[in-house]
Parts: structure tokens; sequence; C-alpha cells
């Protein structure tokens, strides 16, 4: 099977969205998804659904809900409040996007 | 070495709001060398655009930061706030957050900053440390922080 694609969008694309890449794909190798992350900006996402055809957004900013690709906050990766929660969505979304 | 020293903490941290907060810990890294001139308008600018309020256990934090091209060397510069100040929350554009404690991130591009973001954010989840911090002096709070922020786990 291709590996899943996860885009990890942050507002500098450094700071947060390297921890919560990492963080994602520690979920995704626990439940036994190999995943494959890109990175970027807030303002890039769009242009990044084009190139990186994302299955699953994962994001520390509000995002537009209209993106078409299934979006959840990685705030809880930050925070510690919700991540249990966020991380079976994650994976319900990952086992959706496999079929 | 550490992520911080004593001269980078206000452990009584005065500010009406989240700019002023952010400018007084940015002038800090400023004047100590580790910031260009250009830092403090950008982590404004960015705080305005993408809030960073994290709504911890307890006691809440920010980790206000700005693109790389701002920073020098890396570092952080913390203050602890006597009056909590209202924070936009990361991620939602309608959310606050009381923050007491203030980590203002001076970050390069580096394998390092992986380590360090995972250990900074098992710091800033965990209420324990976090009561000790806001008690603690500058000295104390920057060996709290550089003793967790050195944990070495297999990544």
């Amino acid at each position: 099977m291709a590996k899943l694609r996860v885009l990890i969008a942050c507002g500098t694309a450094i700071a947060t969205a390297t921890h919560v890449a990492n963080s994602v794909k520690d979920t995704a190798r626990e439940a036994g998804f190999d995943i494959e992350t890109a990175q970027c900006k807030a303002a890039e996402i769009r242009g990044k659904i084009q190139t990186f055809s994302p299955h699953i957004i994962v994001a520390t900013t509000p995002v537009p809900s209209d993106l078409g690709v299934p979006t959840f906050s990685g705030v809880p990766f930050l925070s510690g409040i919700g991540l249990d929660q966020l991380k079976e969505e994650l994976i319900n979304a990952l086992k959706a996007a496999a079929g | 070495m550490g992520w911080t020293d004593e001269s980078l903490i206000i452990p009584h941290l005065q500010a009406g709001s989240d700019a002023e907060a952010i400018t007084t810990l940015g002038n800090l890294l400023y004047q100590k060398g580790y910031v260009r001139d250009t830092f403090v308008a950008a982590v404004l600018e960015r705080e305005r655009t993408f809030a960073t309020g994290l709504p911890t256990p307890e006691i809440q934090v920010a980790i206000p930061h700005a693109d790389v091209e701002h920073v020098i060397r890396p570092a952080i510069a913390i203050g602890v706030l006597d009056e909590p100040v209202k924070f936009g929350e990361m991620g939602d554009p309608d959310g606050t957050v009381n923050v007491r404690i203030v980590c203002m991130l001076a970050v390069t591009q580096s394998e390092a900053l992986v380590s360090l973001l995972k250990n900074l954010v098992s710091l800033l989840q965990n209420p324990d440390i976090l009561r000790r911090v806001v008690e603690a002096d500058a000295t104390e709070i920057a060996a709290i922080f550089n003793e967790q922020l050195s944990n070495l786990e297999e990544v």
C-alpha cells in the first residue's frame, strides 16, 4: 500500500510543526500506519494540497473549512489537552483514507 | 551550556497585554545579541495572525516565536507574569488563554530543535514543574528549564 500523506501546517512551519509532525508520525506508527509528512506555512496550504495531495491535514493554526481534505487541530500535541481524542480521530481518519 | 540563562528570565514580569510581554522579552533577547532588530516586530505580527497561547493543564503558557531569519543564535527567554495576561489561543481564532508563563523561542532550524520541542512540550504539560517555575527566582527557573530541556531520550 502506498504511504498515506499528512500535511502539517503552522504559522512559521518550523517550531510547532516539527513537533506536531513527529507526534503524528508516532501516533500513526503505533496504529500500524507508515505515513509521509510535509510541513508548510498556513498561507501555503492550498498550494501544498495541489502538489502533495495530502490524505489528512493537521494544523496548529485556524484553517479554511473548504479545503476538501479532513483537517484536524494539532494543538493537543502541544497542550496535552484532548490528546487521546485527537489520536483516536487521526487513526480513524487514516483508516478511512487507507480504505 | 543550555537553552537559557538567568539573564534571559524575568520572574516577576509586569505586562498589561500580550504585546507588552512579548516586547519586553523580545527586547531582552535583542539586547543580549540573540536576535535581529526585526525580531520583536516579527513575533508581534505572528502572534496577531497565529496566536500561541496553549490551554495547558492548571498553569497556562504561551510560546511566541518568529521565523528563523530573525534569529542570530538560539535561546529561550522566559517571563513569569504575576498577573496573568490574555493571549489568543493557538488554533482557535475565538479562544483566549490566561497566560502565567511566557516562553519566547528564538530558534533556528537544526537537529537539536526536534528534541528541544519534545522536551519543552512535556515540560509545559507538567503542572508540577510549572508550579515550581512560578514560585522560583531567575537562577532556579533557568536551572529547571535547562535540566528539562537537555533530557536526551531516544527519538
